[in-house]
This record gives structure tokens, sequence and C-alpha cells, in this order.
């Protein structure tokens, strides 16, 4: 799967065919990405943000990052999307536009997103100024270098991850069983309750009830209206 | 030259698998439905047993209108058939028949990585027919599917990954090259757990809830006709065609077999998932439907723990073997 790449001389002004692949690769993720912020229909957003993890796997795949590049689409791809996507269905998945879908801190969201941006290009650049992959020669992002760099030289800050996401699920079980414990609480259900997906906003509803988990009620509605 | 001429033969080949495999179990299933269940079915077409009638879904298929709702989500409504069957011929790239460089499509250096990854992604195909269809039912169908999708893809990576752990390697072949015969009784759980955790993922009987005809006619796909429905069912079967494939390599030994002979690896390679594909189907007659609640609860409290203790069974025997 590694691409055989004819020897180049490491410079900007005479790329060689993975890097001229490498650029358009990454403009195309760059312009899904753009897409999956800018568009008005929220599934759509998911959708192109399938594309452009797959466009990052790819350039994994292209820098012979081989066992990356799938660990990105298996875990990115194939669960954090589809995570998303139920998430979607389960509350508020119109077919259509969504003009409410749109929050008020978008300005503030842009500028934090071009910091992290900023700060993540800045730390990269800075590390790898000088460093070049030689595509030719044996993989080195294959599974054994990675796993062996990994927990040999990157031991520790492996495992503060693993306890970071330890913590991360122990905590979600605790809020989740706080939830089930207080099914009375009218805000949650009531945040539930807007999601009437395809029914719009017109707040026909099934029967209001202040019972909680129950989701059953609230599936979205095909409803002829919604088009316009 | 030549190297062009090698991969497009390679290509050409796990393309010919890829529509030639999945219809033969397709048909294997109807007929041993058809003798489990004690009755005839399809016994006309092309005269002996019926062996044509296959080929007269396909025409039929062909020939009928391509219906998209009025409030579908045209372009995904149309382009999740291509998202749910492409993944399948990807993935049939990467299993190995036989020994030796001849006898795989392309070999994988991640290739376990690569195959559940890109089994994943098929599962999208079902997510946007489901929620573009602008059915209910159809939504419904989308929503377990996630459901099932994110419950049993844990325990199907850990199943792989206890089977990597023994092998030291990810890659397919390296699997096959690294095994040994008493694997078999070492790996069974894992083997199991892994079986079991693809057929919810492939939403076949007994964990169909997905597509349940009989409650939310055929969930995701209620919406679709002609073609695209036959490239979903097509998807299907290609899915078992996976699966099993998969389930020789990583746990039945793939190409090795009692009678060692080398030039017949591909042959044991070939009985083991076509014996595994019977058992699918088998499964399909025997079992009835899992509750929705009961598939989440035989995910996270029986194979998840399973899995786990594979894995650790699988590291106390790769130890003391060292």
């Amino acid at each position: 799967m590694t691409l055989a790449a004819t020897a180049g001389h490491p410079g900007f002004l005479s790329p060689n065919g993975v890097e001229i692949a490498f650029v358009l690769v990454g403009l195309a993720t760059l312009g899904a990405a753009l897409i999956t912020v800018t568009t008005k229909q929220l599934v759509h957003a998911a959708l192109w943000l399938v594309v452009a993890l797959g466009g990052v796997a790819v350039e994994y795949l292209l820098l012979t990052a081989e066992f990356i590049a799938w660990v990105q689409v298996l875990i990115y791809v194939g669960s954090v999307v589809v995570l998303l996507l139920f998430g979607l269905m389960l509350t508020r998945a119109p077919i259509g536009r969504s003009p409410d879908a749109d929050s008020g801190n978008r300005w503030i969201a842009l500028g934090a997103s071009l910091a992290a941006a900023g700060a993540l290009v800045w730390v990269v650049v800075d590390a790898f100024r000088t460093t070049w992959i030689d595509l030719d020669g044996p993989a080195q992002g294959s599974t054994k270098a990675s796993g062996e760099f990994l927990f040999r030289h990157w031991v520790l800050p492996f495992e503060a991850l693993s306890v970071l996401l330890l913590a991360a699920l122990v905590g979600a079980i605790v809020i989740s069983r706080k939830d089930r414990q207080d099914p009375q609480g009218g805000q949650g259900t009531q945040d539930r309750r807007g999601g009437g997906g395809r029914q719009g906003s017109n707040g026909v509803q099934g029967p209001s009830g202040p019972q909680g988990g129950d989701d059953r009620r609230e599936r979205p509605t095909v409803n002829r209206e919604d088009k316009s | 030259m030549n190297d062009v001429l090698d991969v497009a033969l390679r290509l050409v080949i796990v393309f010919a698998v890829f529509m030639v495999v999945p219809l033969v179990v397709g048909q294997a299933e109807h007929k041993v439905m058809a003798h489990m269940q004690g009755r005839l079915g399809p016994m006309y077409a092309g005269g002996f047993h019926g062996w044509a009638q296959l080929v007269a879904d396909g025409v039929k298929f062909a020939q009928k209108e391509d219906v998209v709702p009025a409030d579908a989500d045209r372009r995904i409504f149309q382009l999740a058939p291509a998202v749910a069957l492409l993944p399948y011929l990807l993935v049939i790239v990467a299993i190995p028949i036989g020994p030796g460089e001849g006898a795989v499509g392309q070999v994988v250096d991640a290739g376990i990585f690569f195959v559940l990854a890109v089994m994943g992604v098929g599962v999208l195909g079902s997510l946007m027919a489901g929620w573009a269809s602008a059915n209910k039912f159809s939504l419904l169908g989308g929503l377990r599917t996630a459901a099932q999708l994110l419950a049993y893809e844990l325990p199907m990576l850990l199943a792989a990954a206890s089977v990597a752990m023994a092998a030291g390697t990810v890659s397919l072949p390296g699997i096959l090259n690294a095994f040994e015969w008493w694997w078999l009784p070492w790996q069974i759980v894992g083997a199991l757990v892994f079986f079991v955790a693809g057929l919810a993922e492939l939403q076949r009987p007994p964990f169909d809830m997905p597509v349940a005809d009989s409650e939310i006619i055929f969930g995701a796909y209620t919406e679709y006709t002609g073609l695209r429905f036959a490239l979903f069912l097509l998807a299907e079967y290609a899915g078992i065609v996976v699966l099993c494939g998969l389930t020789t390599v990583l746990f039945l030994g793939g190409w090795h077999g009692p009678l060692g002979a080398d030039g017949l690896g591909w042959v044991w390679t070939l009985l083991k998932t076509g014996v595994l594909a019977f058992v699918v189907i088998w499964l399909r007659v025997t079992y009835p439907r899992l509750r929705e609640d009961q598939l989440q609860k035989l995910a996270w409290t029986t194979l998840i723990p399973l899995a786990l203790a594979q894995i650790a069974l699988t590291g106390i025997v790769k130890v003391a073997i060292n």
C-alpha cells in the first residue's frame, strides 16, 4: 500500500508525484471541512465530515503511516461519525435546511478554531522543520515502527491518555446514572422535545408529558410541509 | 509493464470473486432454507432444481422502476447503496486465500485494521439510506443499525486483537504464517465472539432487528426498489463472504489443513469459508429474532467480557510460551 515515489531532492520547487497528490488531497480535505462547518443541512455536515476525515486518512497513507491511516478510518469514520449520526437521528435530523441550527457563538468559535489551528501548525512546523520522510525507503510509519516508538519512547504520555480516557468513561457513566435518578427534571425532556425533527417547529407534537426517557414518542414523522 | 499487468490481473480476479461468490452464497441460502423448512422453493427457472432463479431475480430487479420518494434527500438516497457495497470489495482485496504473494489481492501491512476499518464504513450506507428515505420506519432502522454497530464493533475488535497478540503481527498473511493447530482451542472463545459480533454487524438473523421485515418493513431499505435494493442485498451477501473469510483467516487457520498439501491451500480456505457461510444461513433458519434490548445486553454484558477474558488468556499463554 505504500506508494513508491521517484527520488526527489528535498525542496519545494521540484515536487514529485506523491507530494503533488498530498497537496491535492489536502485541498479536497480542506474543502470538505469548510463545507462541514458552513452547510445548513445538519446530516450533510456529518457526511462531509466523513469526507474530510477520510481525506486525512489518505494523507497519512501518502506519508507511509499506514497504521495511523487505518486507525483513523476505524475510529473516526467508523465510530465517531456513526455516533454523531446516531445522535442526530435520535434528536433532530430534518431533511433539508435547519435554519435554527446556527449558534450565536460562531465568531468566537471561528476565533478559537483559528487559534487552535495556528498553535498546531506552529508546533508541527517547529518540531519537524528539517525532517524529510524518505518515501522510497521502508515504510517509516508501519505498524511495527509505530508500536516500538509508542511503547519505547512515548509510554508515559500514552498511559496518561489512557487514564484520561478512563476518567472520561467513568464520568460519562456517573452523569448518565444521575439522569436516571431524576426523571422528572423537565429540562432534559424539554430539550429533547424541541427536536421534533422533520416536523419543524410547528409544535404539533404527540401528547406532551414530562416523562423522561420517552424517546419513542418523539421520533420525527414525515411531513410534506417542511420541504418548503 | 509486467507490474501493471500483474496489478490489473489481480484486480480483475478480485472483482470476479466479488461478483460471483456472494451470488453463490445467495443461491445457497435459497436452497438451504428451502430444504431446512421442508418446502420446495422456486423449482422451475432453468430446469434442474430451479438453478436459474437467481438470474431471473436479477433480471426482475433490473427491470423495476428506480423510485426515489418525493421527500427524500435525493443525492444521499442514491449514493447510499454504493457506500454500503464498495467497502466489501475493498476488503476482499486484502483477504489471502492461499500461501504466498500470489494468493492475495494486495498484502496490507496493517491488515486487521484495514479490514475492520473498511467494513465499518459500509454501515454508513445503511445509515444514509435510513435517514435520506424520509420514512420513519427507515429512520428507525437506521437508528437501530447505528446502535448495533456501536455495540458490536468493540467485541469484534477485541477478538481480532487477541489473534494479533497471539501471532505478533497485524498482517493477515503474517497471522496465517504463524498459525499452529493448537491455536484453535486457544482462541476458540475469541472466534465465537468475532463471528457473533460480525453477524450482528451484518444484521443477519438472529441480529436482524434493524431490518426486521415484520415490524419496520426492512428498516433502512424500505423505500428502495429495483437495482439499488439489489445492491443492498448484494452487500449483505458480500458481507457474509467477507465475515466468513475473515473468521477463517483469523481463527481457523486459513490455508492450513490436516492434509497439509501446499498446492491445496486455497481449497481449504474456500471450504472453511463455505462451511461458515452455511452456518450463517443455518442460524437464519433456526433462531428467532433478538429484541433490541436483548441485542444490546448480549453485546455489552456477554461478548465484551468474553473478549476481554480471551485477551487475558492470550496474554498469559503468550508470556508462558516465551
